[in-house]
């Protein structure tokens, strides 16, 4: 099965990559995602068996979770590819469809691995196809932007190789073997070298906290996700970020494992906080609501980072959380897309009154801000709440107020330059018509707006069954 | 053998300061051409015995290290009609010597308790650390393009070598995950390279500035 | 024991210019052209001592005395370094220093010979030639310290002879660092490229040829002499790095140290025929990091 995920998206990749014509090209993308979807589901309703040691495919709870998250991410956003692509039909989408396509063959890839070798290349797959995905507009800002990506995303994936060799030294140092294979690595972590241990934690958070975007490393992220369309910034909030977050999670599991949870968490709160704070505070003022959206998501996979952090019952707020940052971030994008065509500009300064102008993608792009910033009754007010639940039951009370403070920067920072965005008059250049908002562009948004919204209210039980499993492998990976 | 990797390894350490201190890009990229020679060498004579995974890591090494991407460096290069890194961040010589102290602390940091004996003895750690910093070091003070292309290959040989003392437990992974990472990184990092010099006319990073707060 | 004190004084006085020749041949060679005879240099000197000399009217005897006391310091330097596996003819505790202030004594006398007549063009040579010097004499040092350290002894010869071993004890790292310093400071002080061009006669690149501009006939001709006896110098103390094999057959011996230097000569040749003379500036970069190697060698050595 596992072959079957990786190699149907990329036998749809090649047929993209083949096909001729440019009008009906991008049909492959929703083509290939609801094989791709349907596929998933088959997977995911298997009752979930423990992975073999000695498998290098295999997929525990924390996969499965990963899989279902991004592949209904990716669903919603092939269908938006299809009416982006109608609105840009002047630029050649070959080499964008084919890599957006070949983005769920990577995606199997890292929910799969169990050698963290392999993971490894998968998360540096990533790179290869997400960057012509951002150098889509081919203008001065998007190489610069994707020149920003590549360099900033090579050296962290880099140091992240460098860790992992630390990883298998850490066992060589003692044990004369080395392996890098999740389960033999689980099951010896209490016997690995400490020193080489604790250095290998910290190249790979910063290696894939590069990837996912942590503050001091998010540096490419406002480039890329303000330069690339509004659907490849949904899949890079939701998608790209979730896979390095899951390549982080193994290391964090073999940490945990050997015992290592006080340095762990210390780090990782503080990392945590410091992204949040360095999110809230370039956010306020912050002009460009595409950018704003980075920023936001900088901030976000800081909240999973505390929720890592902290540990016991945060580590289910966490698990939801990438859900639901996933899904309210899909709106988000999208629709900010959706606005961003509408003005031709990304500036607050441009853009005013798009509730008047465009009233369905600007209510949506409102209720998707009040749904990221935490109020319910979205999913994220959930998972956010369960992460503070747990700082609080676990005594962490500093942690709590600075996490209850940074949020509320960013609510502040986040609500202003979004307000902007969607009151007031419309700038009068710009004539009274209205742009048509096209069903392909506004339905995807809808969907997620929807499932956050579901996500809130009432978590239905497989998926809790899911995040628990997930949360457990966490605390106890063995 | 162990004296022989020490000859090689120092001669590393003494190619990165060299890169460090030179203007002329040409120059540059040879040395780190010849660094990917002795790199490349170096597999062959770690262990004391040749393995068929050694053979491979050493071919593959040399001629992606050594011919293949510094040859795509010099013809990005000519195209871009550019010789000299002209004003960097820091000056060659304070980063000749932030690179010695970055070896410096690279000496000494291995002979802190608690590390690998192997450590203390043999210079391969300490040697990856150093070629890492400096990789680092060259990443984030230069400006021309392909200087801080040049920076992350460093950087890229700083970690082959570390990898080095896994080929015996994990053969092929270690060295093909290098190899990959290099041809990626590299491979599409003068793709793009390209498409700068023929949309700003410039491989000067400093063009790049658009996007800022 | 006499017979070796014998062969060093006449390679230590006969062979210096033979080098200078065989530098100059293999860059011939390497352009392609037939080049100078190997004993131009001996031919050279000898036409300048029968010459006559025009002194000019502002200088005073620091003029005359600076390569003639250049010469004598570096031939007691000579004195003072073992040629090959052979005992030096004057040795004592503590001579590595003595040594390395010969040197500082020649070019104390060099530059003031330069300064003494009073030409711009001289001053800016002396002032380059102190600037780098300052750099290559802690590089020195470092190499010292780096035999002291492996040797265990402060007497050049004993220091010369012992530290090698740790080509066999696995010290080789640091004797390969030290090396390539060794052979930068010897590029340094013996003006070569890619430090000076002894070749141009540009006022505005040159360092020491600049400072000698004045000298003419004899003194000139001891001031080439004394060049390149302090090429020769250093590069024996190069050479004890780079071949520590003795055979026990003193006239083999003896022919292995003279070939040796004869292929450090050639290698000499070889890097100025590849290499670009350093832009000025760009200089104290190399010798600074000729120092951090040496450094780099005694960290490894102390840690």
């Amino acid at each position: 099965m596992a072959f079957a995920m990786i190699l149907v998206p990329l036998l749809f990749a090649g047929f993209a990559a083949l096909w001729p014509s440019n009008r009906w090209r991008p049909w492959v993308l929703p083509a290939g995602a609801v094989v791709y979807a349907v596929l998933a589901a088959l997977v995911l309703v298997q009752p979930a068996t423990n992975p073999a040691p000695e498998a290098w495919l295999a997929l525990d709870a924390l996969g499965r979770l990963m899989l279902l998250a991004v592949s209904t991410l990716f669903l919603f956003c092939s269908f938006y590819a299809v009416g982006y692509l109608k609105e840009r039909a002047s630029l050649n989408n070959r080499v964008f469809v084919s890599c957006f396509m070949a983005f769920a063959a990577v995606l199997s890839l890292v929910v799969w691995a169990r050698h963290l070798g392999l993971l490894w290349v998968a998360i540096e797959a990533i790179t290869l196809v997400s960057a012509p995905l951002i150098y889509f507009k081919k203008d001065k800002q998007s190489i610069e932007a994707t020149w920003k990506y590549l360099l900033v995303g090579s050296v962290g994936i880099a140091l992240a190789l460098f860790g992992t060799f630390f990883l298998a030294y850490s066992r060589l140092a003692v044990a004369g073997e080395a392996s890098l294979m999740l389960g033999e690595l689980l099951a010896n972590a209490a016997s690995l070298s400490r020193p080489w241990l604790r250095a290998a934690f910290i190249l790979l958070l910063v290696g894939y906290g590069t990837k996912i975007g942590l503050a001091p490393m998010h540096t490419w992220k406002p480039d890329a996700y303000g330069e690339a369309p509004g659907v490849v910034g949904a899949l890079f909030a939701g998608g790209v970020t979730s896979c390095a977050f899951l390549a982080f999670l193994r290391v964090y599991q073999i940490c945990v494992a050997a015992g290592e949870t006080v340095f762990v968490s210390r780090l990782l709160l503080f990392m945590g906080l410091f992204s949040m704070l360095v999110a809230g505070l370039f956010m306020i003022g912050q002009r460009d609501f595409k950018r704003l959206l980075a920023y936001s998501s900088v901030e976000h996979m800081g909240i999973l980072m505390i929720g890592l952090g902290i540990g016991g019952g945060a580590l289910f707020g966490a698990m939801l959380h990438v859900v639901t940052n996933g899904l309210t971030k899909g709106v988000l994008f999208l629709t900010a897309g959706n606005i961003d065509r509408a003005y031709g500009s990304k500036n607050t300064e441009n853009v005013r009154g798009a509730l008047k102008r465009l009233p369905v993608s600007a209510g949506l792009f409102l209720a998707g801000f009040l749904a990221i910033t935490g109020s319910p009754p979205f999913g994220p007010f959930v998972s956010e709440f369960t992460i503070l639940t747990g700082a609080v039951q676990s005594g962490r009370w500093l942690t709590a107020g600075l996490y209850l403070l940074l949020l509320l920067l960013v609510f502040i920072g986040m609500g202003k330059t979004v307000l902007k965005v969607t009151q007031g008059e419309v700038p009068p250049d710009l004539g009274p018509g209205r742009p048509r908002e096209r069903l392909l562009t506004l339905l995807p948004a809808i969907g997620f707006l929807a499932l956050s919204l579901l996500l809130g209210l009432y978590i239905p039980p497989p998926l809790g069954g899911l995040l628990r499993a997930a949360a457990r492998l966490l605390e106890h990976p063995l | 053998m162990p004296n022989l990797v020490n000859t090689i390894l120092v001669i590393v350490l003494a190619l990165n300061l060299f890169a460090l201190g030179n203007s002329r890009l040409m120059s540059v990229i040879r040395i780190v051409s010849a660094q990917g020679v002795l790199l490349g060498l170096l597999p062959l004579v770690m262990h004391g015995h040749i393995t068929i995974a050694a053979l491979l890591a050493a071919g593959v090494g040399i001629i992606l290290k050594a011919i293949i991407i510094p040859s795509m460096m010099l013809r990005a290069l000519r195209d871009a009609d550019i010789k000299r890194e002209v004003e960097p961040l820091i000056g060659f010589l304070p980063s000749i010597i932030l690179g010695a102290l970055a070896t410096g602390f690279s000496l000494l940091f291995v002979t802190l308790p608690g590390l690998a004996d192997e450590a203390a003895v043999s210079l391969v750690i300490p040697t990856s650390f150093a070629t890492v910093l400096v990789g680092f070091i060259l990443l984030t003070t230069r400006y021309k393009a392909i200087s801080q292309v040049v920076g992350y290959l460093v950087l890229e040989n700083g970690i082959f070598i570390f990898g080095l003392l896994l080929v015996e437990a994990l053969p092929l992974v270690v060295e093909m995950g290098v190899l990959l990472d290099l041809f990626v990184g590299i491979f599409v990092i003068s793709i793009i390279v390209n498409h700068i010099n023929a949309a700003f006319s410039s491989l000067d990073t400093r063009h790049l500035v658009s996007l800022k707060e | 024991m006499i017979i070796n004190l014998i062969v060093h004084f006449c390679l230590l006085i006969l062979m210096p210019p033979l080098l200078l020749g065989i530098i100059n041949k293999v860059k011939a060679l390497f352009a392609g052209r037939r080049g100078p005879p190997l004993l131009q240099a001996y031919f050279d000197i000898g036409k300048l001592l029968r010459k006559g000399m025009v002194i000019s009217r502002s200088t005073t005897w620091v003029f005359m005395a600076g390569p003639v006391v250049t010469l004598a310091a570096v031939f007691c330097a000579g004195t003072l370094i073992p040629l090959g596996r052979f005992a030096a003819p004057i040795s004592f505790t503590g001579d590595l220093v003595l040594f390395a202030y010969l040197f500082g004594l020649a070019r104390f006398f060099t530059t003031s010979a330069a300064l003494d007549t009073g030409s711009a063009f001289e001053g800016m040579g002396a002032a380059r030639e102190v600037t780098f010097a300052v750099l290559s004499e802690p590089a020195l040092f470092l190499v010292f310290f780096v035999f002291v350290r492996l040797s265990g002894s402060l007497s050049l010869g004993e220091m010369l002879h012992l530290a090698p071993a740790g080509y066999v004890s696995g010290a080789v790292a640091p004797l390969v660092l030290v090396a390539i310093g060794l052979f930068i400071i010897m590029l340094a002080e013996t003006c070569r490229i890619p430090v000076d061009d002894p070749n141009t006669h540009l006022e505005l690149t040159m360092i020491h040829e600049v400072m000698v501009l004045d000298h003419s006939g004899p003194l000139l001709g001891i001031a080439l002499y004394a060049a390149a006896m302090k090429l020769f110098v250093l590069s024996s103390l190069l050479l004890h790095v780079l071949q520590p094999f003795k055979s026990g057959l003193a006239w083999l011996d003896w022919l292995i140290f003279a070939g040796g230097m004869m292929v450090i000569a050639g290698t000499i040749g070889v890097v100025e025929s590849v290499m670009a003379r350093l832009r000025m500036n760009h200089v104290p970069h190399l010798l600074v990091a000729a120092i951090i190697l040496c450094g780099a060698a005694f960290v490894l050595l102390v840690r």
